[in-house]
C-alpha cells in the first residue's frame, strides 16, 4: 500500500517537474544488465512502476550471463545496436566516456551539486567536467560473516572487533584431522574472492600506507604494505587458521558451515538466506590499529549515446527514476544492495538491521579502488600470495613485485 | 552469352554444381577465412573494440617477444603436447593391444573406454577439480589421509598442477585412440600372423616387425589429430582453474587460454591477442607439416 502511494507521489512528481512531453506517442527504450536472479527481479519491479507512471514509455530489459555481458556491451554499443541506458560496472566506465559512448546525464535532471551532496561521496568517481556520465542505484560493500552455531561452539559470545580478536576467535574454531590438516576454517581466505579488497582497501590502510596515490599510481610498495601482506599471508602460514585452497573456494565452505567466519560483499546475502540450515550473522569488519575502512563498489547506469530525441528523453526520466529513492529501497528489499545515498541507506531502520546494518554502517567509511582492469589487478596480488606460499618468496619481494606489475597495468591504461 | 541462352548439359551441370557449392563456400569465406585474415590485420593494430582501430606496425610483436609470461605459456603449452601425446598413444596401443584379444564382454569393455569421449569436457574437468580437493571434499586426497600420507597439493602447486591437469585430457581423448588402434590392428591381414605362427616368431617380434610397422598410418593420424588437440588444450585447463585461470602463477596456462585471456579477460586486447593467435597458428602449421612430412615418407 506504502508502494502504490509512493508510486503515485512519483507519477504526479514526474509530471508536473517534466512537462507536457510526458504524454506522447509510444516510446520503446532498451535496458541491458546482467543476468542475476535478484538483480532482475527487482528491475521488473522498477520498470513496471515506471510505466505505470509514464503511460507511452515502455521499458524493454535484455539481459546475459554475466561472464558474456561485459564483451556483449564492448561489441554492441560501439556497433549502434546496444541499449539505451545499460548497466556498467563503475570500474569500466572510463573507456566508455574516452570512446564517447556514453552520454552526459542533463545538469538540469541530474544537477551536480545536489547529486554531490546526496550520494555517497564514492560515487563522485562518475563527474566528468563538472558533469555526471554515470549513477548508481545501489553500492555494495564488504562485511565479516560469521556462523553463529561455530560461534556457539567455540564459546565466542560477540563477533570480533579488531584483527587480534579475529585471530583469537578464528583460532578457536579451527578443527585439524591428526595429520594437522584443516577439516574446518577459522576463517576462510582466498585473493580470488573477495580478499584482494580487503588487502587493498582496508589492511593496507590499517597497516599505515594508502594503497594508492592522488594521482592514482601505486603506494603500497614500503614497509607497511609489506607488514600488511605479511600479517594476511601468515593467516595461513603461520597462524594456521585458514587454507585458501579449502573446499576450492571461501564462500563454499562457509555455505557448507565448515568455516567459522569469511569476508565477503553484500551480494552474498541473497545466495545465504537460501541456504537452509546456515545460521548467520553480519558483522563489520574488524578494525586493524585503530582505523576502520571498506571497500566499495557499484554498477552504475548510464545513457549510451545511441539515445536520441524521444528516447533519450525517455532513458533520462529512466535514469532519474531508477536512481530515486524509491528505487534504492525496492533494490534492497529485493537484491540486498545498498541504496548509493546516505539519505536512503543510513536510515535508523537500516542501521539497526541486523544482515545490513553493518554493511550500512560500513559504506560511511568504505573507499571505491579507481581500476584499470579488476581482473589483471586482481591478479597481481593474487600472484603476489602465491609467490609467497608455494614459492617462499619474502613479503617485500612480493609486494614490490606486485607493486612494478600493478603500475605497468595503470601505466599502460593511462596512455590508451 | 550463349551460355546462358541455350547451355549444354555440361554447362548446366557446372552451373548446377556452383549453384549447390556456393552457399558453403560463401559460409567458409565469411566465417572462417575472412576472419582469419582479419585477425592477421588485426595483430598489427590495437583494439579495445570501444575505439576504432589503430595502426601499431610491429608493437604487438614486440610486446609479446618481451612478454615473460608469453613464455612461460610457450613453453606449457609444449609440455602438454610434449607429455599427453606419447603418454596417452601408448597407454592407447597397449589397452587397444590387449582388447583386441578379449573375447569375454568386449562390446562392454570397449563402450566403457569410449565413454568419457563422449564427456562433455566441462563437467569433466569438474568433476576431476574435485577429485584433486585438499582434505576434506577430495577424494584422492581423503584416501591418502586415511591411509596415513601426507596430502599432495595436485592443483594448489606449481609442479605438480600441469600434469594433474592434463591427466584428464589424456583420459579423455583415450576412448577415441582406442577405437582407431582398434580399427587399425582389424585392418592387418590375418594371413601375416599365421605366417609368422608357423615360423615359430615369438610375440613381441610379432608385435615389432609385424604390427607396429603395419599400424604406422593409423598412428601417424593419431599423432597429428592429439597434438593439434594438445596444442589447443583449454576447457580443462579453464575449467579446473577458474578460481585463478592458468594459474597458480602461469603452471598450467596453455596459449589459448592466455589468447582468450588477452582478449576478453579484462582489458580487451584484442590486437594483443591477435598477435598471439597468429603465432599460435604458425606453430598448429609447422606442427601439422613436420607430421604430413612424415606420413609422406611412408
Amino acid at each position: 500500500m506504502k508502494l502504490h502511494l509512493k508510486t503515485g507521489v512519483m507519477a504526479a512528481a514526474m509530471a508536473l517537474g517534466l512537462g507536457a512531453s510526458a504524454a506522447r506517442a509510444d516510446v520503446e527504450i532498451e535496458y541491458w544488465q546482467y543476468f542475476f536472479e535478484a538483480r532482475v527481479d527487482a528491475m521488473d519491479k522498477l520498470i513496471e512502476n515506471f510505466e505505470a507512471a509514464n503511460p507511452g514509455i515502455t521499458v524493454k530489459m535484455t539481459h546475459f550471463p554475466y561472464d558474456d555481458y561485459r564483451t556483449k556491451v564492448a561489441a554492441a554499443i560501439p556497433a549502434g545496436e546496444g541499449p539505451d541506458v545499460v548497466q556498467l560496472f563503475y570500474g569500466w566506465l572510463n573507456d566508455y566516456v574516452d570512446a564517447g559512448l556514453i552520454q552526459p546525464l542533463p545538469t538540469d535532471m541530474f544537477p551536480p551539486e545536489k547529486i554531490d551532496a546526496e550520494f555517497f561521496p564514492m560515487v563522485q568517481a562518475m563527474k566528468r567536467d563538472g558533469q555526471y556520465m554515470a549513477l548508481p542505484t545501489a553500492v555494495r560493500a564488504l562485511a565479516l560473516f560469521y556462523n553463529k552455531r561455530l560461534f556457539e561452539e567455540a564459546g565466542i559470545t560477540t563477533p570480533p572487533a579488531t584483527l587480534e580478536e579475529l585471530v583469537a576467535d578464528a583460532k578457536l574454531m579451527t578443527k585439524t584431522d591428526g595429520a594437522g590438516n584443516i577439516t574446518q576454517e577459522g576463517l576462510t581466505s582466498g585473493m580470488t574472492g573477495q580478499d584482494h579488497h580487503w588487502l587493498r582497501e582496508v589492511l593496507f590502510r590499517q597497516f599505515g600506507t594508502p594503497p594508492y596515490n592522488e594521482d592514482g599510481s601505486v603506494a603500497y610498495d614500503n614497509e607497511a604494505g609489506a607488514a600488511a601482506l605479511q600479517w594476511y599471508v601468515d593467516l595461513q602460514a603461520k597462524e594456521k587458521v585458514t587454507q585458501n585452497t579449502f573446499m576450492d573456494e571461501a564462500q563454499a565452505a562457509f555455505k557448507a558451515g565448515r568455516a567459522g567466519m569469511h569476508i565477503d560483499g553484500s551480494f552474498r546475502i541473497g545466495a545465504l538466506k537460501s541456504t537452509r540450515g546456515l545460521d548467520w550473522g553480519v558483522a563489520e569488519l574488524p578494525s586493524g590499529m585503530g582505523v576502520q575502512s571498506n571497500y566499495a563498489s557499484y554498477w552504475v547506469n548510464a545513457i549510451s549515446s545511441k539515445a536520441e530525441g524521444e528516447k533519450l528523453e525517455a532513458a533520462e526520466k529512466f535514469m532519474a527514476y531508477i536512481t530515486s529513492d524509491e528505487a534504492m529501497q525496492i533494490w534492497l528489499e529485493t537484491v540486498g544492495e545498498l541504496p548509493a545515498k546516505p539519505t536512503a541507506a543510513l536510515t535508523p531502520e537500516n542501521e539497526a538491521d541486523p544482515v545490513y546494518g553493518p554493511f550500512v554502517r560500513g559504506l560511511s567509511y568504505a573507499h571505491a579502488t579507481i581500476f584499470a582492469d579488476e581482473s589483471g589487478q586482481r591478479n597481481v596480488l593474487v600472484d603476489a600470495v602465491n609467490r609467497m606460499l608455494l614459492e617462499g618468496q619474502s613479503a617485500a619481494d612480493a609486494l614490490h613485485q606486485a607493486a612494478m606489475e600493478e603500475q605497468a597495468i595503470l601505466d599502460k591504461y593511462n596512455a590508451k | 552469352m550463349s551460355v546462358f541462352r541455350d547451355p549444354t548439359i555440361e554447362q548446366r551441370r557446372i552451373r548446377w554444381a556452383w549453384t549447390f557449392l556456393a552457399l558453403p563456400i560463401v559460409f567458409y569465406v565469411t566465417i572462417r577465412f575472412w576472419p582469419t585474415a582479419d585477425a592477421f590485420v588485426l595483430s598489427f593494430q590495437k583494439w579495445n573494440l570501444l575505439k576504432p582501430r589503430e595502426w601499431v606496425g610491429f608493437d604487438n610483436y614486440v610486446t609479446l617477444w618481451n612478454d615473460p609470461v608469453f613464455w612461460k605459456v610457450f613453453r606449457n603449452t609444449f609440455v602438454y603436447l610434449i607429455i599427453g601425446t606419447p603418454v596417452s598413444l601408448v597407454i592407447a596401443f597397449i589397452v587397444a593391444w590387449h582388447l583386441d584379444k578379449v573375447r569375454f564382454l568386449h562390446g562392454t569393455i570397449r563402450a566403457l573406454y569410449f565413454l568419457p569421449f563422449m564427456t562433455s569436457a566441462v563437467a569433466m574437468a569438474w568433476v576431476w577439480r574435485w577429485f584433486y580437493q585438499p582434505v576434506p571434499i577430495g577424494l584422492f586426497n581423503n584416501m591418502l589421509a586415511s591411509l596415513g600420507f601426507s596430502q599432495v597439493a595436485f592443483l594448489n602447486s606449481t609442479s605438480n598442477a600441469l600434469p594433474a591437469v592434463l591427466a584428464p585430457a589424456i583420459w579423455a581423448g583415450l576412448g577415441f585412440q582406442i577405437i582407431i588402434f582398434m580399427a587399425g590392428l582389424r585392418a592387418i591381414p590375418v594371413s601375416y600372423y599365421e605366417a609368422a605362427k608357423i615360423d615359430g616368431v615369438s610375440g613381441l617380434t610379432v608385435l615389432w616387425e609385424i604390427t607396429l610397422p603395419l599400424l604406422k598410418p593409423t598412428m601417424v593420424f593419431l599423432v597429428v589429430f592429439s597434438s593439434i588437440g594438445f596444442l589447443r588444450i583449454f576447457d580443462q585447463v579453464f575449467n579446473m582453474t577458474t578460481n585463478d585461470p592458468g594459474g597458480p602463477l602461469n603452471a598450467t596456462k596453455p596459449l589459448v587460454l592466455l589468447i582468450y585471456q588477452t582478449a576478453f579477460g579484462g582489458s580487451f586486447e584484442m590486437g594483443y591477442a591477435a598477435a598471439q593467435t597468429v603465432v599460435l597458428f604458425l606453430i598448429l602449421l609447422i606442427v601439422s607439416l613436420i607430421q604430413l612430412r612424415i606420413l609422406r615418407d611412408r
